[in-house]
């Protein structure tokens, strides 16, 4: 039966039916959707939400050595924090099968870079699969598996947001019942990698890849498609699809497994066109190894680097191939001079009265990975810089050593704070730090759409668990100043952040207040603006709430959007801002 | 519509909007139908109140499931000016379904930019046919204001090659039994909206 699914969906599927029993990852846009996807089949497929992805993969490791068979997924820039054990893990290599998806997002649609993720999979020697759509990631994670298991090897597969958010149409099949696990069997030369022991693995490592490469040649999964001889496209992942829309007669080799490169069928292909053009996304991955293997060819030269390809910008490509100018297109005035829209934080968002009492101080804001990272933008502008999970502590910390004249603060979410927060954390404890870390605890991976963390009381299979603390964490961790605040409490908010930036000593406020979007429920009553007390002064649109219209004569306030957390009221200095009797 | 070509829907909007589902009826409609089908939609961060759009490409094979600019056969626009903002994604002579609820941006409220005054007239300079209506009234009449994306389906619905019985079978499929009914009858009343 066919069935309409995400590429993350058919993943999950795939996952399933390749007799998955353990799976674990940390959320990240593009590849959330596949753990919450998978959990369905929680009888048959343990599923955990890791704190962050190196004890997902490190997690998944364990398990696959005991051997199940196992699925960890991650966005790109997780891999980045999973990079050390899949390094060595290439070394041990896994009983049960292990697929790693990593999901990047080309354009960052929803991401702090646009990293090519595929140069992991040449780095750690491991295979890499991608998928065109979600048919094959359903495909590439059964077969993926198989190889794994077969070869001892960990295998990536590598989405993209256009494959994991698309849907296609997908023929499923059955779960295949996944082999009795054996056990750990003890094996230190295996399983140790002490230098002694890593030196053999070192050169098994290379002995596997070379019988890698000769099954790669042979693989249904690079196919080509002949057409039009005069030019040949290699080509994989999604690009594939818009290549068959810009180039519908061109001769196609069509990448499924792509490391290690099936330089057989490269050769092939080429051999067989009279022009080799290479189409991928980001880096020049395929480009530059095929221009190693002394084939004439271009690509980058045409095909942007940065950001996402698509039919129309290939297109553009072609025309410029061929010599051909293709007339631009000349936007309607009618359309020149809209307002932007970018996101915001919701109307009633716990983060507002935090950015909102910073305003109030000559601070530095370091700023993390989440919802929050949009208190970078007009009106609120309280957060100068982001770089990675958990640098928001980090960076604070180093500002503060580094004698920076003003006074350093970092901010970042609860679900931020468990993947990668505790450790800085503990460098302040440890250092004789004297930043202040404020952690917006709303008791949810929000940004992602929401998901189970450590403290959120409940895991990803939906049983109760323990909710850790924050604040005791952060005593643990040698925080001797420790507050817990109620963000709408805008006068309180306003006089702790003051106390504690002010303070020569380390502290930790946890400002705590869970997302109204996840409680599915207005903070408070509805707010209206009494026009007969409005002075017009405009402070309350200095909150940045979309709820909160500003564009007629005076403010008023949308009652479809206000989520009633009366933050306006409180900045409100004449008393125009009321609760709307119900 | 040529029975080879592949159809092309836009939906446009502001996050929160509840554009997911919209996509998700278009697209089974077209299952059930019997087309091959690809969307794609927009997740994370962009979903935080920002514009946002999800499309539909349908046929009898589809590769890209991003539409390209200018080839869409239908735009719906869950907000009025997100409609000029997607415009240039409507082919020539394809419709616009517009509905007239304002959200004003956050940059307009803090005075770094101004919301148009005459969204209406910019339609019809833009688009050559418009069916601009106040979705969110209609569906407040019928019952729920939740209901106003089915009704904006209703009225893309009317150049769209798939039955009524099709669109019917989808929306059984996608939303909650007992706002079945409700979202019946919005879509009924879209596809008796005229563009004008």
């Amino acid at each position: 039966m066919e069935k309409l699914l995400s590429g993350n969906e058919a993943i999950a599927r795939g996952a399933y039916e390749a007799g998955v029993t353990v799976a674990a990852g940390y959320p990240g846009t593009p590849s959330t959707e596949i753990l919450e996807s998978l959990v369905q089949y929680k009888d048959e497929v343990y599923c955990e939400w890791a704190p962050n992805e190196k004890v997902a993969l490190e997690m998944g490791a364990g398990a696959a050595l005991s051997g199940a068979r196992v699925l960890v997924t991650m966005k790109h820039v997780g891999l980045n924090v999973a990079a050390d054990p899949l390094m060595t893990l290439a070394y041990i290599g896994v009983e049960g099968g292990l697929v790693l998806v990593v999901a990047d997002d080309p354009g960052m649609h929803s991401s702090q870079n646009e990293q090519d993720s595929r140069h992991y999979a040449r780095m750690a020697k491991v295979p890499l699969m991608e998928p065109s759509d979600s048919q094959e990631a359903r495909d590439f994670v059964r077969i993926g598996m198989v190889i794994s298991e077969a070869h001892r090897t960990p295998v990536i597969l590598r989405t993209a947001t256009r494959i994991s958010h698309s849907r296609s149409l997908v023929e499923m099949g059955e779960r295949q019942t996944p082999p009795k696990p054996k056990g750990f069997q003890k094996n230190p030369s295996k399983y140790v990698t002490v230098p002694m022991y890593a030196r053999p693995m070192r050169v098994q490592l290379e002995e596997r890849l070379g019988r890698l490469r000769k099954l790669v040649d042979e693989s249904p999964l690079n196919r080509i498609e002949w057409r039009d001889r005069s030019i040949g496209i290699v080509t994989s992942s999604i690009s594939y699809q818009y290549v068959r829309e810009a180039w519908p007669d061109a001769s196609v080799l069509k990448l499924g497994w792509v490391y290690p490169f099936p330089d057989g069928r490269i050769r092939e292909f080429a051999k067989g066109v009279e022009r080799v053009l290479v189409v991928e996304e980001l880096d020049d991955f395929l480009e530059e190894h095929i221009k190693a293997l002394g084939i004439a060819c271009v690509g980058k030269q045409f095909i942007p680097n940065i950001g996402e390809l698509s039919v129309t910008l290939l297109q553009g490509c072609r025309a410029q191939m061929e010599g051909r100018s293709i007339p631009p297109v000349t936007p309607h005035p009618a359309t020149q001079d809209l307002p932007p829209r970018p996101p915001v934080l919701c109307p009633g968002c716990p983060h507002r009265g935090i950015f909102y009492a910073l305003s109030k101080h000559d601070v530095i804001v370091m700023g993390d990975i989440g919802c929050y990272s949009l208190g970078a933008f007009r009106p609120l502008e309280r957060l100068d810089s982001i770089l990675c999970m958990g640098a928001g502590v980090s960076m604070a910390h180093g500002m503060d050593k580094a004698g920076e004249p003003k006074q350093v603060v970092g901010i970042l979410g609860d679900s931020t704070f468990f993947h990668s927060g505790i450790t800085p954390l503990l460098d302040i404890g440890y250092n004789k730090g004297c930043s202040t870390i404020i952690v917006v605890d709303n008791r949810t991976t929000a940004m992602t759409g929401h998901q189970e963390h450590p403290g959120s009381g409940r895991t990803l299979m939906g049983e109760e668990t323990i909710a850790a603390s924050i604040e005791q964490i952060g005593r643990a961790c040698g925080i001797k100043r420790v507050k817990t605040i109620n963000p709408y409490d805008t006068e309180t908010t306003l006089r702790v952040i003051g106390e504690e930036v002010q303070t020569k000593e380390a502290s930790l406020i946890v400002s705590s207040a869970p997302c109204p979007l996840r409680q599915k429920k207005r903070v408070g009553s509805l707010r209206h603006i009494d026009v007969t007390l409005c002075k017009n002064c405009r402070r309350c649109l200095k909150l940045g709430c979309p709820a909160i219209d500003g564009a007629g004569e005076r403010p008023q306030i949308m009652e479809f959007l206000c989520n009633g957390c009366g933050l306006c009221e409180q900045v409100c200095t004449f008393d125009a801002i009321q609760e709307v009797k119900e | 519509m040529e029975t080879t070509q592949i159809r092309n829907l836009v939906l446009v909007g502001v996050g929160g909007q509840g554009i997911l589902l919209a996509s998700e009826i278009v697209a089974q409609a077209a299952v059930v139908a019997g087309f091959r089908v690809k969307t794609n939609e927009v997740h994370g961060m962009a979903q935080r109140g920002g514009s946002v759009t999800a499309q539909i490409r349908y046929g009898a094979e589809v590769h890209s499931p991003l539409v390209a600019r200018g080839t869409a056969h239908v735009l719906v626009s869950l907000e009025q000016i997100e409609a000029l903002r997607f415009s240039d994604y409507l082919a020539p002579g394809g419709l616009a379904v517009v509905n007239s609820l304002v959200i004003t941006p956050v940059t307009v409220s803090m005075g770094a930019a101004t919301y148009p005054k005459d969204v209406r007239s910019r339609l019809d300079q833009v688009f050559s046919r418009v069916v601009y209506a106040d979705a969110g009234q209609i569906a407040k009449e019928l019952g729920d204001i939740r209901a106003a994306n089915v009704v904006l389906l209703g009225a893309a619905s009317q150049v769209l090659d798939l039955s009524e019985d099709h669109w019917h079978q989808a929306i059984r499929l996608c939303v909650k039994t007992k706002t079945l009914d409700l979202n019946l009858k919005a879509f009924e009343a879209g596809r008796g909206l005229k563009a004008g």
